[in-house]
């Protein structure tokens, strides 16, 4: 049984279908990368597994529960988190106050969940009580992955973690994704840098016009010329 | 020169109310993204459940004043989950009109219990204490001290409370907030009681500095709002400073003009303000 399985899954923006039966499985532990064009519907598949997008047909399980269409605020003490790729961090809070909201629905001690934010990203330490808005993009992104991991998730929900980032804080992102994989926490992520993402990944899924093209683990598709062709340009 | 000071002291003192009714409005149209044209005849709500425990009731201001901000806290609840939030994802201006409904039903109802005419709090009149040649009446000084600790409990309310930092969470990202996990309908609530029980302080305030009637809080609707957008719509603080401006540039304005005038000085600020700077002092949205 996967961690999260995603079968069939038809959904969309106001009627008209965004996603024609996406497939989608993530193990305890992985990192499952999904790529494609744009407007392939990859953040959409997302955000329907998350409750912001409506499925119409097409089933969600979640640790063997059926999720389908709950709503995120269900999701997130579930295990689930999930770092939109723009507008992720509250803008007037500081760090610290962002770390807060991150771990607002639980009211128990999270003092170990801060420290191992701060070891994962040691920046955030030092600017805590600085406004988050005034980061740079890089910056804001460790605020935001920072935030989704208060709630102590299983599973981690990222859109384009690296999009817009200089390639320094590419690497660095990968990187720390990495580090928090290696904690345990499973990670699914859609991505533009394919190839890199892939190099790491355990799993990737292609996704053309809202439907699986193919899916294998991560190095079988960097070696797969069909898919080098169309979709590893960088 | 002390007739200017003293009319910056009636501005003072006119610009906490003021500040006090557009904290509220900025806080609720932070969150709940309209312009609650209500928010004056909430605060003549609070004035006149206000009256109910000073006046039948004959108890002391300083009973009747926490329980008019819990009265008035709770209708203006009741309003959101009756009518406001069946509209939670319409349009803005829907609700600036719905609001425009609440704000005539609440005023119909004050009249249809104390009628139109003019009532006190207390027919007491009170003699100004002097200093430094400027007079201020007791009432005055009571009103601007609570004012002064009403929003310091509200700057620690926001910015040391989880519920407090939610709330600015809200007003910064509300989509954000959702995904979060943060419970936006509780966050709203929570909104609306703070919003209420600020636009009853200021209408209770209102009605000791003046006198009580229907259209109390409706007459202070326009400076309120100039006050909020003054300092930058959705910015509480900015609010406060907004608020303390048109005060002080409302009264000092009688030096040049003829005081039937001064509701003017409000609406000619906002003008300025629109074509100046749009987004106020503090930059709103």
């Amino acid at each position: 049984m996967s961690l999260l399985e995603a079968h069939g899954v038809y959904g969309g923006y106001g009627g008209v279908d965004v996603l024609n039966g996406v497939d989608l499985a993530v193990d305890d532990g992985q990192i499952v990368v999904v790529i494609g064009p744009n407007g392939a519907g990859k953040s959409t598949a997302m955000k329907a597994i998350f409750g912001l997008v409506q499925i119409r047909a097409g089933r969600v399980r979640f640790a063997g529960e059926d999720i389908t269409n709950a709503r995120p605020d269900q999701l997130v003490p579930k295990g689930m988190s999930y770092v939109p790729q723009e507008r992720n961090v509250f803008p007037s809070l500081t760090v610290q106050e962002n770390l807060d909201m991150g771990a607002y629905i639980r009211d128990d001690d999270c003092s170990a969940e801060l420290e191992q934010v701060f070891e994962i990203f040691p920046l955030l330490q030092e600017r805590r009580r600085q406004p988050a808005g005034q980061m740079s993009g890089g910056e804001r992104q460790m605020v935001a992955i920072g935030r989704a991991l208060m709630v102590r998730p299983r599973l981690l929900l990222l859109d384009e973690p690296t999009a817009g980032l200089s390639p320094k804080f590419v690497d660095l992102i990968f990187e720390r994704i990495l580090a928090i994989n290696a904690l345990g926490i499973g990670v699914l992520m859609v991505e533009q840098n394919a190839r890199k993402a892939l190099g790491f990944a355990h799993r990737g899924y292609v996704l053309v016009t809202g439907a699986n093209r193919c899916d294998d683990t991560g190095p079988n598709l960097l070696a797969n010329p069909e898919v080098a062709e169309m979709f590893l340009g960088g | 020169m002390t007739d200017v000071l003293q009319l910056v002291l009636f501005g003072v003192v006119l610009g906490g109310i003021i500040a006090l009714g557009a904290v509220g409005v900025s806080l609720i149209f932070g969150i709940l993204r309209f312009a609650n044209f209500a928010h004056g005849d909430m605060m003549t709500l609070g004035a006149y459940l206000a009256l109910i425990v000073v006046g039948p009731l004959a108890l002391p201001m300083y009973v009747a004043f926490p329980l008019a901000l819990a009265g008035t806290a709770a209708v203006v609840v009741g309003i959101d989950q009756v009518l406001f939030r069946r509209l939670r994802r319409t349009a803005p201006v829907i609700l600036l009109i719905s609001s425009f409904g609440v704000a005539l039903i609440l005023r119909s109802a004050i009249q249809l219990v104390w009628g139109p005419d003019n009532v006190v709090y207390s027919s007491a009149i009170q003699l100004p204490w002097r200093f430094a040649g400027l007079r201020i009446r007791p009432d005055h000084v009571t009103i601007l001290a609570a004012t002064i600790a009403l929003v310091v409990l509200l700057h620690l309310f926001l910015r040391y409370t989880r519920m407090g930092k939610a709330m600015r969470a809200m007003s910064d990202d509300p989509d954000l907030a959702q995904v979060t996990g943060i419970d936006t309908e509780r966050v709203v609530i929570w909104t609306w009681i703070m919003g209420g029980g600020l636009a009853a302080a200021a209408g209770i305030f209102l009605g000791m500095d003046t006198r009580l009637n229907p259209l109390l809080g409706w007459n202070v609707l326009l400076p309120v709002f100039a006050a909020a957008l003054l300092g930058g719509i959705g910015k509480p603080y900015g609010a406060i400073a907004g608020g303390f401006v048109i005060g002080i540039a409302t009264e000092v304005s009688t030096m040049f003009m003829e005081p039937v005038y001064k509701p003017a000085v409000a609406f000619a600020l906002i003008v300025l303000l629109l074509i100046v700077r749009p987004t106020g002092l503090m930059r709103g949205k």
